[in-house]
């Protein structure tokens, strides 16, 4: 016993914990050069595959990072209200746009915007309501309720999306052609990778900008640090943490679209994929937009690295215990993420 | 010499009404079996009578919400993940009680089968404490580094748990880690029956439950026997200093640190423990199903016992043996029987379809409109009838000062 608490007390050490976190990424890394020395125009293939893949990670796990900076709550339904968005989507762009792989390119392009145009705040109330019905009502009650409360709306939202769509899985993808943007050798960009940045990288842009500058985004922040403080300075906390439910849902739908477009998805995906970005916001450190993106982008690349590279690579089997394995080490190694500030709930 | 006495006539008076009852619906729950036909013939609620083999599933399952009541009611942990621990169960019970490592050949007290069948074949009883410990360990080796955690990222790493370890246990065989650990995909079967033995035999107790022609019903029996010795463990532990320590943390942290009760220890023994409850209920469940197939584990089993202990009331037993039983039902058998009322009556809509969105809708009406749940815990109770006494040092309303505050309210 007296070992073993020796052992223990080793371990807590900050020097010996960051020492073995530091040597994990070491191996990463030394995984990632092998491979690039070996195969390097795969590399960088699966490279932009998962820089794709983890531009839609980012999108939804800002989502989750925007309402956790501002109320300390993981919404567990934002997974399922992204993949609703993703089939309501469907419903926009094929069922009543009719567009198919024969559409010109004009008509598909206006059809995404009109949809994004249709489905973004559609989705902005869908969140809103949410809140205003399973949340606020729970704003003093203890920290575990809300979060229950969280679960429940999820498996509620998601099997809405099962009343409306039954069990088959939609996508659009066949919508954007594979075809390749350019070639450098055997790196080949295509116009489907292109596009998903295409709608990604705007909305970041607008995002940026709104919580920067506008007097909405001002309060958004000022919550955050302080809801009793900014309530006092004139804020009204209720309904800026509203316009925090609208932005995570109209974000969401960005992300239901682009996912529809690239990949393919049914009511269940909501939950995979939230678990996912959820991982991505606390790599980045949970609070942080950056750190959202960051987080999105890197658990895109480790995804798409896990299941394209060639050399001791485990392949899809496993790519949820790896990406749980490493939120767990980052909680274990690095409570407040890549980006974040250290918070009383780690450690 | 009187004290003794004493004590045990205070012990029984104080206790009595709740005793009595427990003991009425005891004798109710073993005689069960042979009333069960003459429910079924009674009119309109007949149909509803759950078979004796549904009961199984549901005291099965009623047994984990219990463990994890531990875990959530006691001491205030959300854990998301707990059928890790029913998967850990299982699996030990797939791998002590059946062919699935047929490179060796060992037989302890196995019942119902050729004592030359290959594979490990422990007597299943041994096996269901195993488990227990098994499991306990798990329990231990996942709350180490996660429980320094609070509230929410302690959920969400849970969670991860919960996942990791299902895809583990699909993923881990010849061709996934090198040595076929859990069959992958297809799952462990059969795995041994439960079982007397030739002892049994000469006593009139079946040898194997399996081959008995009353299967269902000793398989019953059973777990009632291990759902009261969950229940009573359950309760000893609460009333215990550990119990009351887990109490401490979950209603203050900080304050229970300050008071000397050690954190980490406290919270991984309640890990532990309710892990174990998982376990034997996870490796109980197993032998009856007689296999462990990967398709079983998943986040929604993790839920559906979080909305039993929801249900039926945070840290109170009886609230979640009635959450349980009530969840467990609708999950067995009440939907399909209510779906196929509806579509008598005409309707098209199957609730078994949408379990789970239903299931999602109690989670939130209860945390809306009555988070202490069905039958609340005691304390919960008295909290929100008498109020906490926290009088504010300074009350500007009745502009009183320090010296006029009522000593009893501290």
């Amino acid at each position: 016993m007296a070992t073993v608490r020796r052992v223990l007390q080793f371990l807590r050490q900050p020097r010996v914990v960051n020492g073995i976190g530091l040597s994990l990424v070491a191996l990463v890394g030394i995984w990632l050069a092998v491979n690039l020395v070996k195969e390097p125009a795969n590399f960088v293939n699966v490279g932009l595959d998962g820089l794709t893949r983890g531009s839609v990670y980012a999108l939804i796990a800002l989502g989750y990072t925007l309402v956790y900076g501002i109320l300390q709550l993981i919404n567990f339904a934002h997974g399922d209200v992204f993949a609703l968005s993703g089939l309501v989507a469907y419903t926009v762009l094929i069922t009543i746009f009719g567009l198919d792989s024969g559409s010109s390119g004009l008509a598909i392009a206006g059809g995404i915007v009109v949809g994004l145009a249709i489905t973004m705040p559609l989705f902005a109330i869908i969140n809103g309501s949410i809140e205003r019905v399973a949340y606020r009502p729970l704003r003093h009650a203890p920290r575990l309720a809300p979060l229950i409360t969280a679960v429940g709306m999820s498996f509620i939202v998601s099997n809405v999306s099962l009343a409306l769509y039954g069990v088959q899985t939609r996508s659009a993808s066949d919508l954007i052609s594979n075809a390749p943007m350019f070639e450098i050798g055997e790196v080949v960009y295509s116009w489907k990778k292109f596009v998903a940045l295409a709608i990604v990288v705007p909305v970041l842009i607008a995002l940026t900008w709104f919580v920067r500058t506008t007097r909405q985004g001002k309060a958004m922040r000022a919550v955050a640090q302080d809801p009793e403080a900014s309530a006092m300075m004139g804020v009204n906390v209720n309904r800026t943490i509203s316009v925090t439910f609208f932005l995570a849902g109209s974000l969401a739908a960005g992300a239901g679209m682009v996912f529809l477009l690239e990949y393919t998805m049914r009511y269940d995906t909501g939950f995979e994929l939230g678990l996912i970005a959820f991982t991505a916001a606390v790599v980045g450190g949970i609070g942080n937009l950056a750190g959202a993106v960051l987080g999105g982008v890197l658990i895109g690349l480790i995804q798409s690295f896990n299941e394209g590279l060639t050399w001791f690579a485990a392949g899809s089997d496993w790519t949820r215990s790896i990406v749980f394995g490493i939120l767990i080490a980052i909680l274990v190694f690095r409570p407040q993420g890549l980006l974040g500030e250290q918070t009383p709930e780690g450690a | 010499m009187t004290t003794a006495a004493d004590r045990a006539r205070t012990w029984v008076s104080g206790r009595d009404r709740s005793l009595w009852v427990a003991a009425g619906l005891i004798v109710l729950a073993v005689l069960y079996p042979s009333l069960v036909e003459s429910l079924q013939d009674l009119p309109l609620i007949g149909d509803f009578v759950p078979s004796v083999s549904g009961m199984v599933v549901m005291l099965a399952f009623t047994t984990m919400a219990i463990g994890l009541n531990v875990v959530v009611g006691y001491a205030g942990l959300l854990d998301l993940g707990y059928v890790a621990f029913y998967a850990a169960g299982a699996y030990t019970a797939g791998w002590f009680a059946s062919q699935q490592f047929d490179q060796w050949t060992f037989h302890f007290g196995s019942v119902g089968i050729v004592k030359s069948l290959p594979g490990i074949h422990l007597s299943v009883w041994l096996v269901l404490l195993i488990a227990g410990l098994f499991t306990l360990v798990v329990g231990i080796l996942i709350g180490l580094p996660t429980l320094r955690l609070r509230g929410d990222y302690l959920a969400i790493v849970t969670l991860g748990f919960g996942e990791i370890v299902p895809q583990f246990v699909r993923n881990a065989d010849e061709e996934g880690i090198g040595f076929d650990l859990t069959h992958g995909a297809f799952g462990i079967a059969p795995i041994d029956s439960l079982g007397f033995g030739s002892l049994g035999e000469r006593l009139g107790l079946p040898e194997s439950f399996q081959t008995s022609t009353d299967r269902a019903k000793w398989f019953y029996l059973t777990a009632v026997l291990i759902l009261l010795i969950t229940v009573f463990c359950s309760v000893r532990l609460r009333d215990s200093r550990l119990g009351r320590a887990w109490i401490a943390i979950r209603e203050d942290e900080t304050a229970a640190a300050a008071m000397g009760v050690p954190l980490m220890r406290t919270k991984t023994w309640s890990y532990a423990i309710g892990a174990f409850f998982g376990g034997v209920a996870g490796a109980f469940y197993s032998s009856f199903r007689s296999g462990a197939f990967p398709a079983d584990f998943y986040f929604n089993i993790s839920v559906f016992l979080l909305c039993m202990v929801i249900l039926g009331g945070m840290g109170s037993v009886w609230g979640v043996i009635l959450g349980g039983m009530l969840l467990a039902y609708l999950n067995v058998e009440g939907l399909s029987t209510i779906g196929a009322k509806i579509q008598d009556a005409g309707l098209d809509f199957d609730p078994t379809k949408y379990q789970f969105g239903i299931y999602g809708l109690i989670i939130v009406a209860m945390m809306l409109f009555r988070p202490t749940g069905l039958i609340p815990e005691r304390r919960h109770a008295i909290e929100l009838e008498e109020g906490v006494h926290d009088t504010p040092f300074y009350d500007v309303t009745t502009e009183a000062t320090l010296t006029d505050r009522d000593p009893s309210d501290d």
